[in-house]
């Protein structure tokens, strides 16, 4: 089990013919992920160098592949236009990748998306992967590990480090989230913390924050009040001066309530421990799983 | 992107927002000029994107002609929050009735755009938001709620505001207005603090603050010139033109990882080993060569750098790709301190072989790599 996405996901790429989709694409087939086809207006009919059809709209990709899941990398600019195609559809996981959404195209198409029911990760996010069943996103496969940790992040690389460490250490993981990092973003913290609370296959869940916005703050709270499985934190952004954005558009430090600082003693006060540096990570995991 | 308040004036004037009229000039003898034409009493206020300016004296109201162009004068050489003023804006000066706060913004937690209104205007919000949070009113909409406002709502939230019939109308149209303003702008917060009456009973919005969303700059032309270059940083504007996100600190260890995330842990992890960081920089994803070599200048161009950090965790960037950037960075610049370099992931082997023989210190993992160039850099 994991949580989102499994071996069964069915998956089609907004964008794919497309130098990022394109070149990613292949990476998750490779990686055994069940990509069904492809969405750019105007291609339809088309076939990919992985032999893969092209659709003009995802409904159509949708009805010819049965396809359940979209992932999308658009440039920003069109973003708002593909997400919307994809609200338009009958898939139920949408997977925005793209950097550089404008807010109000990202409000708008969850808007969209959620008033059809289909759930939104990113934008501005590197993906999702139950390792060795399915990877959908742009991480480095090899890292991964099939094991009982849930991992979600604001943030990509660093993921990736906390992921290397679960993995070196034999702990593996359930299902990883990249949410993204941008002020508006489809699933927060707090929208997964329950599916992985439910899943019989995750025993702990670490999450990646940083400065800006109270999301972690809000998670701690529903852990507090909802959750029996062990929660380990980490938070990017001690150092960060106030008032300037740290390259994610939504880390910044507005008032004292979004400062890393804040945000570690609010966790911790809800039973959280927090790493305070990466490699306690993994010793916090396993304190928390004896 | 922030807007000064002579800009945000000029959007509401267009769009119809009651304001008063205003001149913003460079000069004491233009602040002189402008008053004399517009008759005294006048305010005069710092044009600059740093708040208290008030309590730096960078905002005077003077009813004497003779007292403005000194004003003007000792205005324009003031730094607040290490900004230079470099404009100041003057207006007729406002009989005010009654004073409130109204804004609209993105509210992330809701997903959804807000009016925020509190009674008492002119005050810190933040600061009556923590000790009289009751006070704080909210309206939550739907961006289809702001193209299509529903005025039932409006002036529910509106007569929390104000008590006259006419001032609660006047009100639900502005908020609509800023609504309208909010989307075509592609803004992320509008604020008007004070909202007032004036002796008439006129709703105007006295002061007003506009930031802007970034990434959706390149649909408004217009707005991206109104950027304010004193107010940024010249190195992290060249920064982010080659596709760097680069912010420098006060530190003396220089860094340059890959990923805005691991960027930020990166200098935490620094300063937790007792080293300080000199900046924050992202080379970002599927980084080439050439972007390493402009961030070596970036980070070479801060003279109190001692020893520098390099942590890239390879993903689509490539480690390979790094070295061969470090490998040209240090042929053509002189890098007179100490590098230290952790290289993982994607092609970690290739990356690690291009750097056999030279000086970098190399270190298997960020905490051994920020020991090791804490130590070197010199404790802070």
């Amino acid at each position: 089990m994991s949580i989102l996405v499994n071996k069964d996901t069915k998956i089609i790429v907004q964008g794919i013919t497309g130098r990022d989709g394109s070149f990613h694409t292949k990476q998750m087939l490779d990686y055994g992920s069940q990509i069904v086809g492809g969405v750019t207006p105007g291609k339809g009919g088309q076939t990919t160098a992985d032999g893969l059809p092209v659709f003009n709209t995802c409904q159509e990709a949708v009805e010819a592949t049965g396809a359940d899941t979209s992932i999308m990398y658009v440039p920003a600019p069109f973003a708002k236009a593909a997400m919307l195609d994809a609200a338009n559809s009958d898939i139920k996981l949408m997977i925005a990748i793209t950097e550089g959404v404008p807010t109000l195209d990202a409000l708008k198409a969850y808007e969209a998306l959620s008033a059809k029911g289909i759930r939104l990760i990113g934008p501005n996010c590197p993906g999702i992967i139950t390792p060795e069943e399915c990877k959908i996103g742009i991480m480095p496969a090899n890292i991964h590990k099939k094991g009982r940790i849930g991992v979600i992040s604001r943030s990509g690389t660093l993921t990736y480090e906390i992921v290397d460490q679960l993995t070196k250490a034999g702990l593996g993981e359930s299902t990883c989230v990249g949410i993204g990092g941008d002020p508006i973003i489809g699933s927060k913290f707090v929208d997964l913390l329950p599916l992985f609370e439910e899943d019989p296959d995750t025993d702990a869940i670490v999450i990646a924050g940083e400065i800006g916005g109270q999301d972690e703050v809000i998670a701690a709270e529903y852990f507090k009040n909802h959750m029996k499985k062990p929660v380990i934190g980490f938070m990017a952004g001690l150092t960060a001066p106030k008032g300037k954005r740290m390259g994610h558009a939504g880390a910044i430090v507005g008032g004292e309530d979004d400062t890393a600082a804040a945000k570690i003693k609010k966790l911790e006060a809800s039973g959280i421990p927090v790493a305070s540096v990466i490699s306690d990570v993994v010793p916090l995991v396993e304190s928390k799983l004896n | 992107m922030k807007l000064h308040e002579y800009q945000a004036k000029a959007l509401f004037r267009e769009n119809g927002i009651l304001c008063p009229p205003d001149k913003a000039v460079d000069t004491a003898e233009e602040a002189l000029q402008v008053a004399e034409e517009m008759g005294m009493p006048v305010v005069i206020k710092a044009m600059v994107h740093s708040g208290g300016r008030g309590k730096a004296g960078g905002v005077k109201v003077l009813s004497d002609i003779s007292e403005v162009k000194e004003t003007a004068e000792n205005i324009l050489q003031l730094r607040i929050q290490d900004l230079p003023v470099r404009k100041v804006m003057i207006a007729p000066a406002v009989n005010i009735e009654t004073e409130v706060y109204l804004s609209i913004l993105l509210d992330r937690s809701t997903r959804s755009v807000i009016y925020v209104g509190c009674k008492d205007g002119g005050v810190e919000i933040e600061e009556t938001a923590k000790t009289n949070p009751e006070k704080i009113l909210k309206l939550q909409c739907s961006t289809d709620q702001l193209k299509n406002p529903d005025d039932a709502r409006l002036t529910e939230f509106a007569s929390n505001l104000f008590d006259g019939e006419s001032q609660v109308q006047e009100t639900v149209e502005m908020m609509k207005k800023l609504g309208a303003l909010f989307l075509a702008t592609d803004a992320s917060m509008i604020e008007i603090n004070p909202l007032i009456t004036d002796n008439k009973g006129t709703v105007i919005a006295l002061d007003a603050k506009m930031m802007l969303d970034d990434n959706a700059l390149f649909r408004h032309p217009e707005l991206a010139e109104l950027r304010d270059m004193d107010s940024e940083d010249q190195d992290e504007l060249d920064a982010s033109e080659k596709g760097l996100a680069f912010i420098r600190l006060d530190g003396n260890v220089g860094c340059m990882v890959n990923g805005a995330g691991l960027a930020m842990a990166t200098m935490d992890t620094i300063k937790h080993f007792g080293g300080n960081p000199a900046n924050f920089l992202d080379v970002g994803g599927s980084s080439n060569p050439q972007k390493v070599v402009e961030a070596f200048k970036l980070i070479l161009k801060d003279p109190n750098i001692t020893a520098i950090l390099i942590n890239i965790f390879g993903g689509i960037t490539r480690c390979d790709d790094i070295a061969n950037g470090l490998l040209e960075s240090l042929k053509i610049l002189d890098v007179p301190v100490p590098i230290v370099i952790r290289l993982v992931g994607t092609n970690e082997e290739e990356g690690r072989a291009l750097l056999v023989g030279t000086d970098l210190i190399t270190a298997h993992t960020l905490e051994e790599g920020a020991t090791k160039v804490a130590e070197l850099g010199g404790k802070s």
